[in-house]
């Protein structure tokens, strides 16, 4: 009997959680809880109002950050990628900074912004600039002489030039750099809301720790992060099928 | 829109002239001579083929013709103005690629009429999808057609606008060999009804014979005007006619290739 695709994986994660239980048992007391304590935590956060309260609390902070070092990284990545000498003004310092993982940076967001959402959206910010700004600056010297030297030839202005063609030529592999660097947020936000806030996922899983060792919410945590993960992922994806922006794949 | 300037040439008589033009590049601290001394006068409507030993500089005088890049010496005029730099009156038609992958079929002819009426840039558009032989294919993406659809594709698009001159650089030469020889036969279908000034660089000594009014040779690099042939037979022409292989074989020797193989 063969089993359908889609059904595959689903099946692989039940066998994985039937052994993580059954390895939970023959071992009480052992160093995690298994899955069905963690259910029973989710299930209490739920009832508690708790969960989806930390979710918006954290997807607020990486829709904010992201957003912010989108609008602010990607135009400033295409005109460093189109105006050479500004990109090389400009790369020292960008290679000097972008090494430097965001979560350095905790404690100056702290001194500048406090605890509080700003700190976290600042990190994210912070987390997200780089990545971005190179994704940008090199779509722009990936896109083939061929459709600049079209699009001169219509005579456009420059505007029109940027929204015409610039922007389309660059969309594919902007898509891609977003979606990782969306991945990246994800991660910093978890990580500052451990330390600079009293809300989200990230604090979630500090506070069942600190109060009274709930490892049972610790480990529901991590699974409510890795499933939004892997919805933004997905979400980021369907954008790249579009298909006005999909077509380097396809050239 | 720019008029279309046909007929209205002061005085000479021709639409393209290119004098004494040079171009050389600067490479690494060398110096390349690209072209030298082109003095080329081509009329109104006239179908000019260029061919010449590769990377002698046939795409070099192209660019040159369109504004891509300045010349060293020398001048390009059309109808009496110098060419300074792109321009939507002379559309220069690529190789490979030149569509927009992220526009439609409808949406790369109608790339350059954006400031017309919505009704006119319409009709415009669906003369040109007829014209190239694209209805049914309105709102598809380059990459849903065929290498041969999207270079005809490319023509319409740079007809669209209504150019002077079309620059064409090897546009079939990323075609498969029957291919080919069907957008010949398209493009001088469209050339006889739409009777554009043409420049049409390729490698293929029978392309230029079939389609040129006049073919020109170029030297190997620098380039200059080595020879230009006049292909005195009328359209359809004869591709076994004694007339045919004659010019055939003229400019295989110009270009110093043998007859036998």
């Amino acid at each position: 009997m063969r089993l359908p695709v889609w059904l595959r994986p689903i099946l692989f994660i039940l066998v994985l959680l039937a052994a993580w239980e059954l390895a939970v048992r023959m071992h009480p007391g052992a160093l995690i809880p298994g899955p069905i304590a963690v259910a029973a935590g989710m299930l209490e956060l739920l009832q508690h109002g708790l969960l989806l309260k930390y979710v918006v609390a954290s997807l607020f902070r990486v829709t904010w950050g992201f957003v912010l070092a989108c609008v602010t990284a990607i135009p400033l990545g295409l005109a460093l990628g189109w105006y050479r000498r500004g990109e090389m003004a400009f790369n020292p310092l960008s290679q000097i900074f972008r090494p430097i993982s965001p979560l350095a940076w905790i404690p100056i967001a702290i001194l500048w912004f406090g605890v509080g959402d700003l700190s976290s959206i600042f990190l994210i910010f912070v987390g997200s600039f780089f990545p971005l700004l190179l994704t940008a600056m090199s779509a722009v010297h990936n896109i083939p002489d061929v459709y600049l030297n079209a699009g001169r030839n219509f005579g456009l202005s420059s505007s029109a030039f940027v929204a015409r063609v610039l922007y389309p030529a660059v969309m594919p592999q902007l898509l891609v750099g977003m979606r990782i660097t969306l991945g990246i947020s994800w991660l910093v936000v978890v990580a500052a809301e451990m330390i600079a806030v009293n809300s989200g996922l990230g604090f979630l899983i500090v506070d069942a720790r600190n109060a009274g060792n709930r490892y049972d919410l610790v480990v529901a945590g991590m699974v409510v992060i890795g499933v939004i993960g892997l919805l933004l992922d997905v979400a980021m994806r369907s954008l790249e099928q579009i298909k006005s922006f999909q077509w380097r794949s396809s050239e | 829109m720019p008029e279309d300037q046909a007929g209205s040439t002061p005085g000479n008589g021709y639409k393209l002239r290119a004098e004494q033009l040079g171009v050389i590049f600067a490479r690494d601290g060398n110096h390349i001579a690209a072209l030298e001394g082109i003095s080329l006068d081509i009329k109104d409507g006239e179908f000019i083929c260029v061919v010449g030993p590769s990377g002698c500089g046939k795409s070099t005088l192209l660019n040159a013709m369109g504004g891509f890049l300045s010349p060293t010496t020398g001048s390009v005029t059309i109808d009496g103005q110098p060419v300074t730099g792109p321009d939507r009156r002379r559309i220069l038609v690529f190789q490979e690629r030149g569509v927009f992958p992220w526009l439609t079929v409808e949406g790369n002819i109608g790339f350059g009429l954006s400031e017309l009426p919505r009704a006119e840039r319409e009709q415009r558009i669906a003369h040109y999808v007829q014209l190239v032989r694209l209805q049914g294919f309105e709102r598809a993406y380059p990459s849903d057609l065929s290498g041969g659809m999207r270079q005809r594709l490319q023509v319409a698009r740079a007809l669209a606008v209504n150019p002077d001159v079309l620059l064409l650089d090897e546009p079939f030469g990323a075609l498969d060999s029957i291919t080919r020889v069907i957008m010949r036969s398209e493009l001088l279908r469209i050339w006889q009804t739409e009777r554009r000034t043409i420049v049409f660089v390729t490698h293929d000594i029978d392309e230029a014979v079939q389609l040129a009014d006049r073919v020109v040779v170029l030297s190997s690099r620098p380039a200059r005007i080595q020879e230009i042939l006049t292909i005195d037979i009328p359209h359809p022409r004869h591709i076994s006619s004694p007339r045919y292989l004659e010019l055939r074989d003229e400019l295989l020797k110009q270009i110093g290739l043998a007859f036998e193989i």
